[in-house]
């Protein structure tokens, strides 16, 4: 506190231009002084309301200037650390700032509180607005797998909490997580970015050409191609262009391919593989089409009208299980492996 | 002998190829015996791939004299330097220099893995091709069986012939015991807890292939290198059965239960209905 009152940069902008923190984002100071967004933080942080001042460079010695405002979060806090004296806390407060020993433990809360108000705000419009300006710099780096490419990576956490694990890199181009390459991000805690972040980006900014690479600077998708097609909510080029025939490794001693049979053959070559064609992965299309296919075979007059109106319907969303397959076949295929929706329609002709 | 001077160390006392191997961006080469390099079959055809190479061979081996001016003496040394790659591209496929490897790999000198969940599995040295200068060297690790670049920039210029496309699958080979427990562990994307549906439907599907390896290997008697108890994530009645998704599972299998011994018949899957008739 003592350091911020000389110097023009607040202390957000000073703990974002650290080393090591180039991940995090400003976060604005309205978000912060909005109390609903900082929910549940009092309890997460020790010496809260100093942390607080801190993170907003609110002078405690100020009192004409804090006092109205701070004056209903004084009584909030003081409830649960201060033993009873309420209505001084102002004067202990400004006490506690001026020990050296203190400072640096509300320095460390601040930075606590800091990430993990960034948590929140950078899953919030404008904090994933500006992380998107920051993904477009290229400030997170580049996936270290070789087939993605140099695709850019986001920074992302593996728990909400604090304390457990530091910020790894998320790939959107093969969907896995790496440890920074540089070591000076394994200081920072993976809670302040959040499980959340990566995916909803992906799901906010459908448009960035994930299969790009890091050396090119970050395009929108080219608008009218055969490629923007839908998957599942997602674009179907956009689904892990790093995965797939071609970007999985295959073993070659001496250029002939090391056998699956040999322990030491390929095992793991599931995790980089995808569907050569992606409407596979479309389940609910093809949930439809199995229904129609078992409702089919059963002519029942009770689920003729059913039958009827599932065909049309998947027969529009779907071409890929034709239902001209001949009833024989179907009837094989209904006693091999009966769905559980078949009994559900008319669970007369089950097999019990 | 006595007027040259290595551009980067003036003591010539110490040996080419210590100075080589210890100086900075070369820690992924081993150091090649003194056997193998004077051994000519070993270095069958590799006259026509290296320029002054009598002269490369003589400075690598520590016998070169011979006056000349800077330019010369430079060219020398960097043909010294890609004879070496090419000579240890060989090498390190034979017994010694498989166990130098080994060492080497055991001490993570060649770095560690940068996917997650492989807990800093240490990484081998790997070339793309053969053939020199076609691509530069990359990393290889066994446990999730991919490839990576090199995080440093020095090691990202080094040419991935001096490595070989074969050497980090003949020491899985040759050292059966090295292969790594192989895990199903990995990261699922969500967004507030539920997972984002484009990679889950992926996940589900790559799981379908890993049960599909896992029944052929099980089949066909071979180890599949993943821990016994492992689950398949998709059972025989192709019900959904994800791995985190277990605990939710019991408890639903907890509740059912529960309301049957109630005598309600709740209209959950066709499976629980059947059940209690």
């Amino acid at each position: 506190m003592s350091t911020s009152s000389g110097s023009p940069e607040s202390w957000i902008s000073s703990f974002c231009s650290l080393l090591g923190h180039e991940y995090f984002a400003e976060v604005s100071e309205e978000f912060i002084e909005d109390d609903f967004n900082l929910t549940g933080l009092q309890t997460q942080v020790p010496m809260y309301k100093e942390a607080l001042e801190m993170i907003l460079d609110v002078e405690p010695e100020d009192d004409d200037d804090d006092d109205d405002e701070e004056e209903e979060e004084d009584e909030d806090v003081s409830g649960d650390g201060r033993d009873g004296t309420t209505h001084r806390a102002h004067g202990e407060r400004r006490a506690h700032s001026r020990m050296a020993s203190d400072l640096s433990v509300i320095e460390s809360s601040a930075e606590m509180l800091y990430g993990l108000i960034h948590q929140r705000f950078i899953c919030s419009r404008a904090g994933i607005q500006q992380m998107s300006e920051k993904y477009e710099l290229g400030h997170f780096g580049i996936c270290p797998r070789m087939n993605c490419n140099q695709t850019r990576a986001l920074p992302v956490g593996l728990s909400d909490i604090p304390g457990e694990d530091t910020v790894k890199l998320f790939c959107p181009s093969c969907l896995d997580v790496y440890v920074p390459p540089n070591s000076r991000f394994q200081t920072v805690d993976g809670a302040f970015f959040g499980r959340t972040f990566g995916a909803l980006f992906l799901l906010t900014f459908p448009e960035y050409d994930l299969s790009k690479s890091g050396g090119d600077s970050v395009q929108n998708l080219p608008r009218n191609t055969d490629d923007k097609a839908l998957i599942n909510g997602i674009y179907a080029c956009n689904v892990a262009p790093g995965l797939g025939p071609g970007k999985i490794y295959e073993p070659r001693i001496y250029g002939f391919r090391v056998s699956e049979i040999a322990r030491s053959g390929p095992r793991m070559q599931w995790l980089r593989n995808k569907p050569a064609d992606m409407a596979v992965l479309n389940e609910a299309v093809r949930f439809a089409g199995e229904v129609e296919e078992n409702v089919g075979t059963d002519n029942d007059d009770e689920s003729m009208n059913l039958n009827n109106t599932t065909g049309r319907e998947t027969t529009n969303t779907s071409r890929r299980r034709a239902p001209a397959i001949n009833a024989r076949l179907r009837q094989q295929r209904q006693n091999q492996n009966a769905s559980p929706m078949t009994l559900d329609t008319n669970g007369a002709e089950s097999e019990l | 002998m006595d007027d040259f001077v290595s551009e980067s160390d003036s003591d010539y006392a110490s040996y080419w190829r210590d100075w080589f191997i210890s100086s900075r961006g070369n820690e992924y080469f081993c150091e090649i015996d003194e056997d193998y390099l004077t051994d000519r079959f070993n270095l069958t055809g590799l006259n026509t791939e290296v320029q002054y190479y009598q002269y490369a061979l003589d400075l690598v081996t520590d016998v070169f004299d011979l006056d000349c001016d800077d330019d010369m003496r430079e060219s020398i040394e960097k043909s010294a330097r890609h004879l070496y790659g090419l000579v240890h591209a060989r090498y390190i496929v034979t017994t010694r220099g498989l166990a130098k490897m080994l060492d080497k790999y055991k001490k993570a000198d060649f770095g560690k893995c940068p996917r997650v969940h492989c807990n800093s599995h240490p990484l081998l040295p790997m070339g793309l091709a053969d053939m020199p200068g076609s691509r530069p060297v990359k990393l290889y690790c066994g446990r999730c069986e991919d490839i990576y670049n090199p995080k440093s920039s020095r090691h990202a210029a080094i040419d991935g012939a001096y490595f070989g496309a074969s050497f980090h699958n003949i020491i899985f080979q040759v050292y059966p015991a090295l292969i790594p427990t192989k895990s199903a562990e990995r990261y699922v994307p969500r967004v507030y807890g539920f997972k984002m549906h484009a990679a889950a439907a992926l996940v589900r599907w790559q799981n379908g292939h890993f049960d599909e390896m896992r029944r052929r290997l099980r089949k066909m008697d071979v180890d599949h290198g993943f821990k016994k108890d492992e689950p398949l994530f998709i059972d025989d009645r192709g019900d959904d059965l994800d791995l985190d998704d277990e605990e939710d599972d019991d408890i639903a299998a907890e509740m059912e239960r529960f309301e049957a011994g109630r005598g309600i018949v709740i209209g959950g899957s066709g499976e629980a209905v059947d059940a209690r008739e």
